[in-house]
């Protein structure tokens, strides 16, 4: 049965495009059939690190208001042939999104797909709610610093409220994916750390992504960091979010605290 | 790969560089002007088939990739079988 995941935040630039596409990438390369969609209408960046963005010709907007078919805007990854992409229109109008149109485009990628990963725009308005609408469970993009958790916080109250599950009473899967993680800085008390984080917003844990240039790099060429990177720090805790995702039991692995150590040592010329 | 992938690994700024500059140029060209040229071709190609077959806009898939000098356009159109034998 396809599950639909909202990815979001509420605080903009915290990891949800990044995490969108490495965890649609690693799903697909597990063998699941995917569909990542843009949802930040206006500001669309998840074809650019998904490394479409040559190939866009139709988007979410036109499917919903009938110039184009689904199967016209779908972009089928050419690395991963389970992976696809419905990438974010780029015009101003606010109202392109309409809630009857977004039920319908979701109700017919479930019939498609295993997994439709919805990434957030930041921010608690109209995008952003109807991103959630649908989902059937969330991963709340957290980076271990004040203002974004407050905003996760606020996320979390709303997909308990505004979605569809919430409204007819029935328990929305919340997880939280701490992304950018610094476990020198953590340990060094200058950033929140992982307990404390999970002891605020009170949600099940499905990973920890770890700060690292590998991220920037993958972006730049235009690769979920899962395909470019498989064996680095991001690229393996994005894996075993995704197998958390499938609902395996993978302890979860602080971000080994030796490289925070080397990487202060030797990493302070690039930061 | 190993090897090939940790020399490839030094820049990959310049490729991000180029990758913008592309998608910049298509993005601003269309900027202002009504015209989608996407758009108006299977508007078109969707008329031109249509007064000869019955056709879907379905039927009609147009794949794009944008590049520096040249963009190739792909167009895959699904005709019904019958009809190919007619012509
Ligand atoms: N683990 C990481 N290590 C280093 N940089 C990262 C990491 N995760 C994300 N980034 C960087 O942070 C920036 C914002 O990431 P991203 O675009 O994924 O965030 P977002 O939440 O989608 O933003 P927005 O709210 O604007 O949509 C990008 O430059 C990205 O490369
Ligand atoms: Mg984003």
């Amino acid at each position: 049965m396809a599950k639909v995941l909202v990815v979001t935040s509420g605080k903009g630039g915290v990891g949800k495009t990044t995490s969108t596409a490495a965890l649609g990438a690693a799903l697909a390369q597990g063998g699941q059939t995917v569909v990542v969609v843009d949802f930040d209408v206006g500001l669309r960046n998840l074809d650019l690190v998904m490394g479409a963005e040559r190939r866009v010709v139709f988007d979410l907007v036109n499917v919903i208001q009938g110039d184009a078919k689904l199967a016209q805007a779908l972009i089928r990854d050419k690395r991963v042939d389970t992976l696809s992409l419905l990438p974010a229109s780029q015009t101003r109008d606010k109202d392109a999104l309409t809630p009857e149109g977004v039920a319908r485009v979701i109700a017919e990628l479930r019939e498609k797909f295993d997994w439709v990963i919805c990434d957030s725009p930041a921010g608690i308005e109209r995008g952003a709610t109807l991103a959630m609408r649908h989902a059937d469970l969330a991963v709340v993009v957290t980076n271990p610093e004040v203002s974004s958790v407050r905003d996760s916080d606020r996320i979390i109250g709303l997909l308990d409220s505004k979605t569809e599950r919430a409204e007819r009473g029935e328990r929305m899967e919340k997880h939280l994916l701490l992304t950018r993680y610094d476990t020198g800085r953590a340990n060094r008390g200058e950033m929140l750390k992982t307990e404390d984080v999970l002891e605020i917003l009170s949600i099940p844990l499905l990973g920890i992504i770890p700060e690292s240039q590998e991220v920037l790099r993958a972006s730049n060429i235009g690769s979920p960091v899962t395909l470019s990177s498989p064996d680095s720090a991001p690229g393996r805790a994005y894996f075993d979010a995704a197998r958390r995702l499938r609902g395996e039991v993978v302890p979860v692995a602080a971000p080994d605290e030796k490289r925070g150590l080397v990487q202060r040592l030797f990493g302070r010329r690039v930061a | 790969m190993k090897l090939l992938s940790f020399l490839t690994r030094r820049g990959s700024a310049p490729v991000a560089r180029e990758r913008l500059q592309i998608v910049l140029a298509h993005e601003r060209a269309l900027n202002g002007s009504s015209g989608d040229l996407v758009r108006i071709l299977q508007e078109e190609i969707l008329a031109v088939v249509a007064r000869h077959v019955k056709i879907e806009r379905d039927m009609v898939q147009i794949k794009l990739d944008r590049g520096d000098s040249i963009s190739t356009l792909e167009i895959d159109i699904h005709m019904p079988g019958e009809v190919v034998s007619v012509i």
